[in-house]
């Protein structure tokens, strides 16, 4: 899976030399990366694509991403591709530590998500876009310990999106609503389902207000299935995401995962960097 | 639970907000009127010189006669004592073939330019929510 992310750059490199790099989207309307590596808020996939590529133009980003919380640490690096504002490619590694086992999971996921309808800024009904997201643990020893069924997994999911300018007191307003179909435990850092519970569908939602054209602040919400029986927990966050400019965002969070693998209050912070070429 | 509150909560209060009025000033009024939208205008015009993508869509224009129609269309969009009497914006755009991201890209000299001439972000997104609905009028004609 590896090779996923090179293909991703050489892609990109192969248009980048035509000089198609994308910038066509007006600023922060994109959003940023989510922790599975899409195109989105830091944990729900949203129906815009990742990168300012437009219509007619496409766009690279690379993106690392750390959350920290009481017992655990999760770090994603990946990139994003954006062709014509219609189809997105994504890869991300993430790797999840857990000091209290001296163990470290490592997950790979592919992405993929097509817009099907809309432009969040100017269509009259919100954006939609349909997503697939491939992913693979690369040691299900823990996953297998607790029950899980598989060491991989697919979700698929489907966002809406919608900015309303100047809704809120003259403030931009964004909402997102996505729909997953999906078995993961954890986000699959625990596997995937288990001997009995399979895909379930899962509920997940932001909001954000723009302070200005460079600041938003926001809320997510993640509803998640409890497959494995260890009281997992739906996940939030409270976000402030700064674009200085095209090139690259910053978002910062406060992160409830609420009880993983049994550990409960895992509260703490997000911290993620998004880069365009 | 306690999270799903939360969440809720604040996906409430931000939907709520978005129903409360805008106060009493006319958009017109906050761009501060006859001197406020020629000014606006202006940088505007200064903004299209200076940008190389932009300015090749201009290379036909009257540059009088367009500052004079800007400033009517903006100062009757906003809700000013004008009446727009130019062609339509189909009529201006059709065989201009501007594509998404030129159409952006002016979006934001107009961004560039509110926030040159000192208007607050509110003031600059009701103007982009007045002009938003025409972008079906000018794209790709």
């Amino acid at each position: 899976m590896r090779k996923a992310g090179y293909i991703l750059v050489i892609l990109a490199s192969i248009f980048q030399a035509h000089a198609w790099a994308g910038d066509g989207k007006i600023l922060a309307t994109p959003g940023v990366a989510q922790a599975e590596g899409s195109g989105g808020g830091g944990l729900v996939p949203w129906a815009q694509l990742a990168g300012y590529a437009a219509s007619d133009e496409i766009a690279l980003n690379g993106f690392c991403s750390r959350a920290q919380v009481s017992d655990y640490r999760l770090d994603v690096c990946g990139a994003q591709l954006n062709l014509y504002d219609r189809v997105e490619l994504s890869f991300a590694r993430q790797k999840f530590d857990v000091p209290a086992l001296s163990t470290q999971l490592e997950q790979d996921i592919i992405g993929l998500k097509v817009r099907l309808y809309g432009d969040i800024v100017y269509s009259a009904w919100p954006q939609i876009s349909a997503g697939w997201q491939h992913k693979s643990l690369k040691d299900g020893a823990v996953a297998n310990l607790l029950g899980a069924e598989d060491t991989s997994g697919d979700d698929i999911y489907l966002a809406a999106s919608k900015l309303h300018l100047g809704a809120l007191q003259g403030y931009n307003l964004l909402w997102n609503v996505t729909a997953r179909y999906t078995a993961a435990n954890e986000m699959g850092l625990l596997g995937y389902g288990s001997a009995s519970e399979g895909k379930s569908l899962q509920l997940e939602s932001s909001a954000a207000v723009f302070i200005n054209r460079h600041w938003a602040v926001g809320v997510e919400y993640r509803q998640k299935p409890d497959n494995l029986g260890l009281k997992e927990d739906d996940w939030a966050d409270v976000f402030v995401a700064w674009f200085p400019n095209k090139s690259f965002s910053v978002t910062a969070a406060y992160v409830d995962l609420g009880t993983i693998a049994g550990a409960p209050d895992q509260t703490g912070w997000y911290l993620s960097f998004v880069g365009s070429l | 639970m306690y999270k799903v509150r939360v969440g809720f909560l604040a996906f409430i209060i931000l939907c709520l907000g978005g129903c409360q009025s805008r106060g009493d000033a006319t958009l017109y009024q906050q761009l501060g009127e006859e001197a406020g939208v020629e000014k606006l205008v202006d940088v505007i015009i200064q903004k299209i010189g200076n940008n190389k993508q932009i300015l090749p869509y201009f290379k036909d224009s009257n540059i009088s006669h367009f500052r004079k129609g800007f400033i009517q269309h903006l100062c009757s969009v906003a809700d000013g004592p004008c009446q727009y009497t130019g062609d339509s914006m189909v009529d201006i755009h059709t065989g201009m073939h501007i594509n998404e991201r030129d159409f952006n890209y002016v979006v934001e000299l107009l961004i560039d330019a509110m926030t040159e001439v000192g208007l607050s972000t509110p003031v600059q997104n009701r103007v982009l929510q007045r002009l938003a609905p025409m972008r079906s009028d000018i794209l790709l004609r």
